[in-house]
This record gives C-alpha cells, structure tokens and sequence, in this order.
C-alpha cells in the first residue's frame, strides 16, 4: 500500500508544512499557478480549521491518476468536536473569523469536489479533490 | 454562473500597446476589461495569470524576480477573488429574497384588503401606506346588517414581516366574529384574548374599533392603547382629542375597554389614525401633533379621500419621501 503523504497539524506553523506538500504534489501533477495557489490557499483554510477549533489533527494528500483524468486528493481529520450545525457553517456570509470569503464555503468553492463527515464530539473529516484542467 | 475566459490574446495586445505608447486608450479598454471581469465572475488571481504569461510573451527573457513577485501577488490575490465569490452568492440570495418578500406583500395586500363602503350620509377617506414592503398598520370597514358602520384601526409596534403576520391574525380573529359582535369594546375584550394567546408579549398591537350609528347619528368607540385620534367639530370649528383609556391588545388576559359615545352632526369629521402619522421625522425632530393637525385642518374641506391623500403627500414630501414607519389615516366626514 502507498505511504500517504501527510502532516500533523499540532501548531500554527504546521499549516505551513501542509502548503507547502501540498503545492509539491500539486506540481508533480501539472496544475498550473493559478491551481497551485488555489490548492494552497484550500489546505491552508482546512489546517487553519484544525488548529483552531479541534487543536490537532492531520491533512494527508493522494494523487488520483484515472485514465480520464489526474487530480489531488487532500483529506483533513481531526477528532476535535466536531461541527453542531453544518448547514450553517457552510453557508456563505457565516464567519467566526469575520470577514467575506474564509471558511469551509472557501474551500468548497477553491475545490473541484467537497465531502464533509462530522458528528458533535467525535471530530471532522473533509475530502476535497482539485482535477487537473 | 457561467465563466468567460479571460482572452490571452486581447490582453496581450492591450498590454503592449500600453507598453509601448503609454496610451489612454488601452488603459480604458483595460477597465472594460476589468468591469467584464466581474461581470463574468472572473477572479483577480486569473488576471494576474493572465498578465504574467501576457508579459513572459512579450519579454521571454523578463526577469527572475520579476515573474516571481508576480506569483506572489497572484497568491495574495487568491482570498478576495473568493471574497468576491461570495459577495455574488450573497447577492443573488439577497434578491431572491427580496422577491418571496415582495410575493408576501402582494398576498398581504389581498388578504387585507378591505372595501371603502358607502354609507349614505358619510363620505370616508383612508390611505395606508408601509414604510417597507410589508404593512404592519391595518385598517377594516365591516358593515352591519343593521345599517352600522365599524371601523378598525390597528397598528403593531414595529414594521416589516413580524408585524405584517400579527396583523393578519387580528384580520382573520375579526372574520370569526358572530355578525352580532359590534360594540367596540367587546371586540376589543375579544381580540385581546387571541393576541394574548398568540403573540409573543415583546409584540405590541395598539387598536382602535369604532361603530357608526346612521340612525342614532352617533360614533361609539374604544381605543387599546392607540394613538388618539381628533373629532372636528364644525359648529365651533375645533378639534378636540378622541380619547378612550384602554391596555395595549395582549398585555393581560382580562383587559376590559370602556366604550365612549359621541352624537355626530352635520360638518363634523371624525379623523383616526396610526403613530406613523403623529410620528414623522422632520430631521431629528418629531413634529408635533399641533402641525399634523394644521395640516389635516389644511386640507378638510376636500372630499374626505382626496383630503387624505393630500395629507399623506404633504408628509411623504416632508420626509424626502422616505416614510420611517407605516402611515394609516382615515377621515370619516358626516353629511347631510
């Protein structure tokens, strides 16, 4: 089985780390800068997250390579707890850190794919996959 | 939303041509650019991209740090293009509420709607108007098979949807009244159960209830707390207070309301309305009930819907034509 690459999320400097593997993979795949940095700015929201409101966690990377199409898998886990109302939290102009376009909505939208598991006080798991164009 | 490409090709050609001539031309075609941009939901992180290939086009050999800082600022670009995103999202829900908003005041307009009905010997005149879409003032005529006239007046403290939906349950309250419940305070009694069990107690509803009396020539009333109205007397060409003691609808259970009675005659008004009126702004100040009055006096002598429609005018323009709160008048002029 493949090693997943992947980076605890312990301190603040640790999103850090998580960019930065994250923009590697995302250059062994091809995607362009513009990706590149969305891709960046998708993990560093969901590291962010981890820090913030479960204390630690972890973001780990696959590479998807399908005959039809390559693309990056990140999955951010922690056993934090857990999101009460997810509607809410996804919704657009819902901010704890104020401000327009931060959050889960963010990444969604940074994102080609977005899957959210959550259950109040057994943590989080976020899927999100970014294709190749 | 559909996504345009930003095209490589024109804003290579814009930028060179601003390169080379430090036209103005370009510059402005380059604001088309940026207002299509938005239009098109393209992000600022694309032009950017679109701005770093244009320039490695035009210059292959363009400096490291150069092409470098230039993805930088494309990384610092990404958070607003998303900001703008959401901005749009945001947008777009708020129309469409805006819409199911303006759906409800239609369906409020037809709920509430009520028939001026003529009475021989009574010429009558109301306006209301919201100050947003919704109407949380209410005004109904309700005929009696015995020839009487009722009158209700009702307004909630505060405006918009909340008080709109108050007003329909006093509406349909009303509807469900035996034909034989006409005395203004039983209807008030009456009504003050079901807002006290319906509403929420921060929910005030001030009402008055009238009932003209073609034969007896007389007005019986009762007030719920409501702004005062104003009789005019023609004979002595004065005005005095229409005052009724009463508790606001919903306050307790068991409120009981006096009920008044006054012998109208010929030239004699009877002018009832909501603290929309009494309240208007002028700058920081209220206007006093002396210049409403001033101004109702103004216009009396017209026909009674035409005199408050001038009226409502009068303050609409006095208030740059922005109304703070529901505005309701009525005027009830007796004939001969």
């Amino acid at each position: 089985m493949e090693i997943k690459p992947c980076v605890n999320i312990r301190q603040e400097w640790d999103i850090v780390g998580a960019r930065q593997l994250g923009r590697e993979k995302a250059k062994e795949l091809g995607f362009g800068t513009v990706d590149q940095a969305r891709i960046a700015t998708a993990i560093s929201e969901l590291a962010r997250n981890i820090y913030l409101y479960a204390g630690t966690g972890k973001v780990y990377f696959e590479t998807i390579d399908r005959l039809d199409k390559k693309g990056l898998k990140v999955v951010a886990v922690d056993e934090g707890p857990g999101i009460r109302d997810l509607s809410q939290v996804m919704q657009d102009g819902y901010s704890t850190s104020g401000g327009l376009g931060a959050g889960l909505p963010g990444v969604k939208r940074l994102m080609d794919t977005f899957e959210i598991n959550t259950e109040w006080g057994e943590g989080t798991e976020i899927i999100a996959v970014k294709w190749v164009r | 939303m559909k996504k345009e490409k930003l095209d490589l090709e024109d804003y290579r050609k814009l930028l060179k041509q601003y390169l080379l001539t430090h036209d103005e031309t370009a510059l402005y075609q380059a604001e088309q650019l940026s207002k299509l941009s938005v239009q098109h939901n393209v992000s600022p992180e694309e032009i950017i991209h679109v701005h770093i290939e244009a320039l490695k086009e035009l210059y292959p050999n363009l400096q490291k740090e150069v092409s470098d800082s230039l993805n930088f600022l494309l990384e610092a670009m990404i958070s607003y293009g998303l900001a703008l995103q959401e901005y749009q999202s945001l947008r777009e829900k708020q129309s469409a509420l805006e819409s199911e908003i303006s759906v409800a005041a239609n369906m409020q307009k037809t709920l509430l709607q009520t028939k001026k009905p003529t009475i021989k010997g009574l010429d009558i005149g109301a306006v209301s108007v919201p100050a947003n879409q919704m109407n949380g003032d209410y005004y109904h005529f309700i005929e009696g098979a015995d020839g009487t006239l009722g009158i209700a007046l009702a307004d909630v403290i505060g405006k918009g949807v909340p008080a709109a939906l108050a007003m329909s349950m006093i509406k349909y309250s009303m509807d469900s009244f035996p034909e034989q419940l006409r005395q203004p305070a039983q209807i008030l009694e009456s009504l003050n159960r079901v807002v006290e069990r319906n509403v929420d107690t921060s929910m005030f509803i001030t009402m008055f209830y009238g009932l003209y009396n073609p034969v007896s020539q007389t007005f019986g009333f009762s007030s719920a707390g409501h702004e005062p109205g104003f009789f005019y007397f023609h004979e002595t060409e004065s005005f005095s207070e229409i005052t009724a003691r009463g508790l606001v609808l919903g306050a307790t259970s068991d409120a009981r309301y006096n009920e008044e009675i006054m012998t109208i005659a010929e030239g004699d008004a009877i002018i009832l309305l909501t603290d929309g009126v009494t309240e208007c702004h002028l700058g920081d100040r209220f206007i006093e009930r002396d210049e409403v009055l001033e101004v109702i006096k103004h216009y009396l002598h017209l026909p009674a819907q035409e005199a408050v429609e001038k009226v409502y005018k009068h303050f609409e323009r006095l208030q740059d034509f922005h109304l703070r709160d529901d505005f309701t008048l009525i005027i009830l002029k007796k004939e001969n």
